[in-house]
């Protein structure tokens, strides 16, 4: 370079610029330094040839490893399959009312049920479950239970579904619409009479009335519901579809109903294993009652 | 390098047989005028893009910083080799290896103190000690972490010693060095390998004996039943044990290391380093032309002992520089030397450039004390200290016992049939005693409240539940909490006592949710 020198207080040539009077000093860098780049150079080489490296038209050298970030995915996701079948076989031996005898067990099926949950679940009861009182959908985080609450009902509901078209053990019940039945007056006394149940307006001897005629044979004498039926209690805190009298008087005179569709044919019987050990553990999962209330469960007792 | 001849009778020829004077004490006048900073001819070097490594075959010596690096080398490297050997009993659940980094479980042990990754703030501590001490060491005594303690330097002086137990002292191994391939010196070369190798498995194999238990990791080692990643490490580490100590030697501390950078601008006149005193020992002359004309000649009889002696092959005569690791051995060789002819020790010196200068206008020299206490390094002994204190504090007052605490959000609260108000809570229990340990919960400040878990059903839900931990463990529990109806949204606190006698407490702040109708 024109203006390189030699510097006179380390005998080394410098490199000929000079900025504000520093000027820079061509120090020779020790050989073993530019081996280490002739051996990237012949890393590089040995790497496209090893690995996808150039781009082609429309896709890359594959390499002589046949190495890909999809093979890679793949492989991990069959481990992490392998990894399932071990808690799947279990699950589908073990009775589901079985499972809180092996926690370890239980709470893989926990943790399974909980991403299960996520896919399957969510678009009617939300992510955390808690349902939705506007559309009917019900909290299951908490103890009112339309068609029981342990595991075995929970299961149950979850395979057969409730009002589920076209199948045949799904549970099912029906209310009347009582449209043009009672007449302004009955019906405020029908709704004061709901509402006192739960401790929330005066008795009336007239809405009692209509209530032990029309209601108390699903929803029982002091409302506390039927789970037989699916007839919600009445005598509680939780109102499925609203507490105002204008969400009473519309579920009277035009009851929506909720249905739930069966994932016996949708999800393994694992999965909905695992999908009921989660929702009994969202907090008002209960224990369970000696004399089965609900329809017989068959228990999987397949090898 | 002509030894210099013990019978020289250069002293004498100064007129003063039994004392040891400088000449520069001896002729004041023409140490002034020698004072000008000695600077090398300026040669010539052919220009070229690359430098070819000259091996540096360092001289045999013997002194007192040789000894006192032998005891440094001693001892780092037998805490390395040996450390993961020493046991230390911590009860049936806990491994007894005194010095610990268990990565699978996640576990730090130091003898009796176990860190958990959630107390990395005790390493990142350490970490800053070990930063502020090596300030607090180059402020005082120059780059003694370099000459003495660092693992490159350690290493390197070993592989040297392996050089010359093999293939002789310096000159020998030039010799050597130069000869053609013969079959004697594959022989010797690839003995000095294997020995090499050895040292680099020793290494390697030391380091991987950190991390799992030694005595059953050993073992398995050798019966091929260690995990792939313990022989992966080994060889990686055996290999740059091999390259970094056995090969490239001086040029990591010339061309790779941060370090001599970092100190360089740490360094400044009030340091202490090992300086050539050009003032005393310029013009260089040998023994026998100083004899001739005393006035003209300094202290260096230019025998080149200081050189040869470098385990770095740089010559200290040109000035302080990057190459010098401050090992002090050219200190040991030149005071041989001067003893030799009879001159007094320390024209190699540790000194700082503000003695040298002292020194050189024949004041008297300043006490050592006063070169390593001064502001500087006072300011960072102080905070070494402080840091250090605090940490030793830290680890004093620190409970066995740990709670965390994270509130459902999604739903925040749940209306119950009996029309109260449940939240639900994960809890995290941290055990951090390694025996088990059961544990009561109770809920602070939120009046009525009744809790049960994923494990105590709702039938037992009471003020207080207890749970046991494993040892060493952290245990995750769902915490329901039911209010009953009307209480509002507030603050509450979870707190956990242990049950042994410790009776240790952890309390944490966490929320009760209600809808907005039931705001205060
Ligand atoms: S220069 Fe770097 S590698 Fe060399 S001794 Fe100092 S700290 Fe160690
Ligand atoms: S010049 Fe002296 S102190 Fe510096 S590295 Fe060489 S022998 Fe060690």
């Amino acid at each position: 370079m024109a203006n390189s020198r030699i510097d006179p207080a380390t005998g080394t040539e410098t490199v000929g610029h000079e900025w504000d009077g520093i000027e820079e000093l061509d120090t020779p860098m020790p050989r073993w330094w530019l081996w280490t780049f002739y051996l990237t150079i012949v890393f590089a080489i040995g790497y496209v040839i090893a690995y996808p490296a150039w781009p082609m038209v429309d896709r890359a050298t594959k390499g002589v490893l046949n190495w890909s970030s999809r093979g890679d995915l793949a492989r991990d996701m069959d481990a992490a399959e392998q990894a399932r079948t071990g808690v799947h076989e279990a699950l589908s031996r073990v009775p589901v009312e079985r499972l809180p005898d092996d926690s370890a067990l239980l709470a893989q099926a926990v943790a399974g049920g909980r991403a299960a949950f996520q896919v399957h679940c969510t678009q009617c009861h939300g992510s955390g479950g808690a349902g939705s009182q506007r559309l009917g959908y019900p909290n299951l985080n908490d103890d009112d239970w339309l068609w029981g609450g342990d595991l075995r009902a929970i299961e149950f509901t979850l395979v057969n579904g409730i009002r589920a078209p076209g199948h045949d053990d799904t549970r099912q019940s029906q209310m009347p619409p009582f449209e043009g039945v009672f007449d302004p007056v009955q019906m405020e006394a029908l709704i004061d009479h709901v509402l006192a149940l739960s401790g929330k307006a005066e008795n009336n001897r007239q809405g009692a009335q209509i209530f032990a005629d029309n209601c108390a044979a699903c929803h029982g004498e002091a409302g506390g519901g039927s789970r037989a039926l699916g007839a919600p209690r009445l005598n509680d805190a939780i109102w499925l579809r609203g507490s105002t009298r204008e969400d009473i008087r519309r579920q009277i005179l035009n009851p929506r109903m909720g249905v739930m569709p069966a994932w016996e044919n949708r999800l393994d019987p694992a999965t909905i294993r695992m999908l009921a050990a989660y929702v009994h553990s969202l907090g008002g999962g209960e224990d369970f009652i000696a004399k089965a209330d609900d329809p017989a469960v068959e228990v999987d007792d397949r090898p | 390098m002509t030894a210099p001849d013990p019978a020289d009778p250069a002293p004498g020829a100064r007129g003063q047989p039994d004392q040891q004077v400088s000449s520069a004490v001896a002729d004041p006048a023409a140490a002034t005028r020698r004072h000008d900073p000695h600077e090398p001819e300026p040669v010539h070097l052919p220009q070229s893009l690359v430098e070819k490594r000259a091996a540096v075959h360092n001289k045999r010596i013997d002194g007192r910083f040789r000894r006192f690096k032998w005891a440094v080398m001693l001892l780092t490297l037998g805490i390395y080799y040996g450390a993961p050997w020493l046991r230390w009993n911590r009860g049936p659940y806990a491994p007894d290896q005194a010095v610990l980094v268990d990565v699978a479980n996640r576990r730090f042990y130091m003898f009796g103190i176990e860190i958990w990754p959630h107390e990395f703030y005790f390493v990142a501590g350490l970490l800053v000690m070990a930063g502020l001490g090596l300030f607090l060491v180059t402020s005082a005594v120059g780059r003694a972490w370099c000459g003495y303690a660092c693992p490159q330097t350690v290493w390197t002086d070993l592989f040297q010693h392996v050089d010359r137990f093999v293939d002789g002292d310096r000159n020998a191994r030039i010799r050597l060095d130069a000869a053609p391939w013969t079959w004697g010196k594959v022989t010797r070369r690839a003995f000095k390998w294997t020995i090499y190798l050895a040292i680099g498995f020793a290494t390697g194999g030391a380091w991987v004996l950190y991390f799992a238990d030694a005595p059953t990791l050993w073992r398995d080692f050798f019966a091929g039943e260690a995990a792939p990643i313990a022989y992966v490490t080994v060889a990686i580490l055996t290999l740059m044990t091999v390259t970094l100590g056995g090969f490239m030697r001086e040029q990591v501390c010339i061309y790779m290391c941060p370090w001599p950078r970092i100190q360089t601008a740490m360094l400044d006149e009030k340091s202490l380093i090992v300086t050539y005193k050009d003032w005393r020992g310029e013009p260089r002359g040998s023994v026998k032309k100083a004899e001739k004309d005393p006035a003209h000649f300094g202290d260096c009889i230019d025998c080149r002992q200081c050189v040869a002696v470098c385990p770095t092959g740089i010559d200290i005569r040109e000035g302080p520089q990057i190459g010098c690791i401050t090992c002090a051995l050219c200190i040991d060789a030149c005071d041989r030397v001067m003893a030799d002819v009879g001159r007094p020790r320390g024209l190699i010196d540790y000194a700082t450039l503000e003695d040298c200068e002292a020194e050189a206008r024949g004041e008297a020299p300043r006490a050592p004390w006063r070169t390593i206490l001064r502001p500087r390094t006072i300011a960072y002994g102080l905070i070494w200290g402080a840091v250090g204190l605090s940490l030793l504090f830290a680890l004093g007052v620190r409970s066995h016992v740990g709670l965390t605490v994270s509130p459902d959000r999604n739903p925040p609260f749940m209306v119950m049939s009996d029309g109260g108000l449940r939240n639900s809570y994960t809890l995290k229990l941290r055990n951090m005693e390694s025996r088990p340990r059961g544990f009561r919960i109770t809920v602070d400040g939120l009046p009525g409240a009744v809790l049960w878990s994923d494990t105590v059903g709702r039938a037992d839900a009471a003020a207080a539940q207890t749970v046991t931990v494993p040892a060493d463990q952290t245990r995750t529990v769902r915490a329901y909490v039911a209010v009953p109806p009307g209480t509002t949204a507030q603050d509450f606190a979870f707190r956990l006592t242990s049950l042994d006698p410790q009776h240790e407490t952890a309390r944490a702040r966490t929320h009760f949710s209600a809808p907005a109708g039931n705001s205060p």
